[in-house]
């Protein structure tokens, strides 16, 4: 292999890389449409982005059943990587292995409480005055992901995201 | 427990065929989006603000199960069909949901024994499929496990309140569970046969702390599986199919 050849392939080889990192900040800001605190990757519902020469891949998996955001994400997904100059985009949906709140990572869950949502696993404790042992006021709340808690020390009704 | 007798299905029947891997899938699809439907109609109507929400995220998981499940027959299928081919442009008798889950919502009691005894087979029903060797039906059915434990959480623990209640309240609970048990054997037909002792001993376990109790009456109703309904489901899906059958091919 001469030096021509070798610096060609190299190059190529760069460009590809740029464009895959590029597309893969662009899609991991993506937030969520109903906790827009948190990004699809703090949430693990982007699971990988991969490019090749004429189209970008954002492989995402959904979250709860009855999460009616998954169009949102996938909406606001092509737009950013649209906006980014990656005009060829497929969003390809995987259900296996299924998504658990495992999945969001620890960055996502200080960023849950921090917007007054008491992350799921473990303790659950008041965002306001951090004590424990909430009364539960309805397993099912504003979102699919949420039950409403509320604290019975300082009284303030909160959002639980819930362990799935 | 009495031995169910098992209502013959009408003549002409088609042979039950749920095996099919497709037609499995959209069996169990069927399931979800008529029971989503039915809970959809719950919608303002709740006994309270808590309730309404309850019931509406109960229906959204069951609607996203469905349309999980019927995008994946469709690529098994391999005709090209979608989600909305599924739920909105087949006739009544190609549905092949238990009858269980088009019975009326009748009072509040009524939908949740209907709930419980579904939620109760559901939870068998996905714990056994996440182990499927379909990777794509084992996902959606792990996620949907853990949502019907969810489910099923909710429903017994309103049995229990409404059965060990009042006087008013037990009452119409036990008139629910007199109704809706003539559709329960229908549900352990064919593969899903092995589900039913362990569904017995949950729904026994809630009935006896709820103080309600199995109707005597061995009668069983059955012939969902093979399209054959009750009165109940074609009004549902005259108004759930109408605007695709108004303007067909609509979109959004």
């Amino acid at each position: 292999m001469d030096a021509t050849q070798s610096s060609g392939a190299d190059m190529v080889t760069t460009t590809l890389m740029l464009d895959l990192e590029l597309a893969r900040e662009v899609a991991s800001q993506v937030v969520d449409p109903e906790i827009p605190v948190l990004t699809i990757a703090d949430l693990g519902i982007l699971r990988e982005v991969r490019a090749d020469a004429h189209r970008v891949v954002a492989i995402i998996t959904p979250t709860y059943s009855g999460c009616p955001a998954m169009l949102q994400i996938e909406t606001d997904l092509r737009s950013a990587l649209g906006a980014a100059g990656f005009d060829d985009v497929e969003i390809a949906i995987i259900h296996d292995p299924p998504w658990s709140t495992d999945r969001i990572t620890p960055e996502g869950r200080e960023k849950l409480a921090g917007f007054g949502i008491a992350p799921p696993g473990g303790e659950i404790v008041c965002p306001r005055c951090r004590s424990g042992s909430p009364r539960v006021v309805s397993r099912f709340g504003s979102t699919a992901c949420k039950a409403l808690m509320a604290c019975v020390s300082c009284g303030e009704p909160f959002d639980h995201f819930k362990e799935f | 427990m009495s031995e169910p007798v098992i209502s013959s299905a009408p003549q002409g029947a088609p042979p039950s065929d749920v095996s099919d891997p497709v037609l499995s899938l959209v069996a169990h699809a069927d399931d979800n989006l008529i029971l989503a439907e039915r809970l959809g109609e719950w919608i303002s109507r709740a006994p309270e603000l808590e309730e309404d929400i309850a019931l509406g995220n109960i229906a959204l998981d069951h609607l996203g199960v469905a349309r999980a499940l019927y995008t994946h027959a469709g690529q098994l299928e391999g005709k090209g069909r979608g989600e909305d081919d599924f739920a909105m442009r087949r006739p009544e008798r190609e549905f092949l949901n238990v009858l269980l889950v088009e019975q009326p919502n009748g009072d509040f009691a009524h939908t949740m024994v209907r709930g419980l005894f579904f939620d109760a087979y559901q939870v068998e029903l996905w714990a056994d499929l996440s182990g499927s060797g379909d990777a794509t039906l084992s996902g959606i059915a792990g996620r949907a496990l853990k949502e019907a434990r969810y489910h099923l959480l909710h429903t017994s623990s309103w049995v229990i309140r409404l059965g060990d209640g009042t006087d008013e309240s037990h009452r119409r609970a036990q008139r629910a569970v007199d109704v809706m048990w003539r559709y329960t054997a229908e549900m352990f037909e064919g593969a899903a046969s092995g589900y039913r002792d362990i569904w017995e001993k949950v729904i026994g376990d809630v009935l006896d702390e709820a103080r309600l109790q199995i109707p005597d009456d061995p009668y069983q109703r059955s012939g969902g599986r093979r399209g054959f309904h009750s009165e109940h489901l074609g009004p549902l899906l005259a108004e759930m199919q109408w605007m695709q059958r108004s303007h067909p091919g609509l979109t959004w």
